[in-house]
């Protein structure tokens, strides 16, 4: 055997996931694929995000929150063992609402969500109160008010993702970069994964090649149904700072950017396009007047990863035990879950029970008339 | 500092523009940057980092070039002619935008 555990996909779910499982003490080959694969690792908005999360799926909505707690001690540790700097702040976060209608619509969702949670940690602000947080702002005459969650936070996602690797290597573990693979094997005692640099043999696999994971997985009748959704985002010169705590589609870095996004859309090449720049631009207008002056530095986009009901995927094929598969959208807030919970328990042959809910079976039901 | 070819040659100034507030000549086609690179302290400093910085890629890409021209914070000095009475100004910091 060359590792204990071989991970496909070096994204920032592999990369966790992988950070996690050498910090047990396992040896981790993560074979990753060519430089202009697809790549959501980096195109990631960069929010460790609570409100509004699983909505329809309880086990998301606590899992969210399991990683959102988790993660100021793994950014710590994390920072550390990589040697380098991990932005990240957890003042709370917002979503704005720019109608009435927009205002009364989030405030039915966040009470559908809230039925079933541990305690209430999310509230609808009105404009005044918002107007009271955000002091080195003029709000524009739309924004009616916003919900805010004081669990919400971001990070730089490419500080985290750079750190992530880095931190792998220094764990004695591997990753190999431009090694696609082509076929999973299983073999006695393990698996052989084919890339195009030849062979490589591990106990255990798990499969964390975001869209391209099915495509992996499939033939070995591990069926991982998932969808691509487009994303674009735009990002703004350096700003004096003032806005204190991000929101959903706004948020100013700690260099002092302003990162607008983002779009959805039903797309399957990482294009841009001057309409989604002008809705993008026109939103952030809505809210921050101000920001219509600012000039605007880049614009890109990223395939989101999503199954069906829009929760993550982590699954264990019935036929080949030890072939595992971990997909799923939110690879930045669930970082802190992924190296602490599914990677270690990935790594010892067992999904615990409180996983049992993101499945792939849960897809595997009738169709009735 | 770099110096400019056309100091101290025959061919005159084609004008004068503001360098933080001091009369200093420019000719026809030269670049914001190009003023940079040759008056002292007109070069911006990292709003990160705080350090000193002067124009770099000249093609619109680095963004350490970043001046106040004619009052407008954050104006990649390699993107802009000099024109006669042109005001250009060191910028500290990231931009402040109006309230």
């Amino acid at each position: 055997m060359d590792a204990d555990i071989i991970i496909i996909g070096a994204g920032v779910v592999g990369a966790a996931l992988a950070y996690g499982i050498a910090k047990k003490g396992h040896k981790v080959i993560v074979l990753d694929g060519k430089d202009r694969d697809l790549r959501a690792a980096r195109a990631n908005f960069g929010l460790v995000w609570v409100q509004g999360k699983g909505s329809d799926t309880p086990a998301y909505t606590e899992l969210t929150l399991q990683s959102s707690d988790l993660w100021p001690t793994f950014r710590q540790e994390l920072a550390e063992a990589a040697g380098s700097r991990v932005d990240y702040s957890r003042r709370g976060g917002l979503a704005f609402c720019l109608s009435e209608a927009d205002y009364q619509a989030r405030e039915a969702l966040l009470e559908r969500t809230h039925n079933r949670q541990r305690q209430a940690y999310t509230e609808m602000l009105g404009r005044h109160a918002l107007e009271r947080m955000l002091p080195a702002v003029t709000l524009g005459n739309a924004v009616v008010g916003a919900s805010y969650c004081e669990l919400d936070g971001h990070t730089n996602p490419l500080q985290l993702y750079a750190a992530l690797l880095a931190a792998v290597s220094t764990l004695g573990s591997q990753v190999r970069f431009r090694t696609p693979v082509t076929a999973i094997k299983p073999m006695s005692g393990g698996f052989e994964v084919d890339t195009l640099q030849g062979g490589v043999r591990a106990r255990r696999v798990i499969v964390a090649a975001g869209l391209a994971t099915p495509g992996l997985t499939d033939p070995l009748g591990l069926v991982v149904p998932l969808y691509a959704e487009r994303g674009q985002i735009l990002v703004t010169e350096r700003l004096a700072p003032m806005l204190p705590l991000p929101a959903s589609g706004l948020r100013q870095t700690s260099e002092g950017t302003m990162m607008i996004g983002a779009t959805n859309e039903k797309a399957f090449d990482t294009g841009v396009t001057i309409q989604s720049a002008i809705k993008l631009a026109h939103r952030a207008q809505r809210i921050i007047p101000a920001l219509g002056s600012v000039r605007l530095v880049r614009q890109w986009s990223g395939l989101r990863v999503l199954s069906p009901d829009k929760a993550p995927i982590y699954a264990e094929s019935t036929r080949h035990a030890g072939l595992f598969a971990a997909v799923c959208h939110s690879g930045v807030t669930l970082a802190a879950a992924h190296a602490a919970i599914v990677g270690p328990a990935m790594a010892e042959g067992q999904l615990p029970q409180n996983l049992a809910a993101f499945s792939n079976g849960r897809f595997d039901v009738q169709k009735c008339a | 500092m770099f110096k400019s070819v056309l100091e101290g040659s025959a061919a005159a100034p084609d004008m004068m523009v503001m360098v933080n507030g001091v009369e200093t000549p420019a000719w026809n086609g030269e670049t914001v940057a190009s003023i940079l690179l040759r008056v002292p302290n007109v070069g911006r400093t990292s709003p990160v980092s705080g350090k000193p910085r002067l124009p770099y890629c000249q093609m619109g890409v680095c963004f350490d070039c970043l001046a106040v021209v004619d009052g407008i914070a954050s104006t990649q000095g390699c993107l802009v002619a000099v024109r006669p009475g042109m005001r250009i100004d060191i910028q500290r910091g990231p931009r402040e935008i109006a309230r």
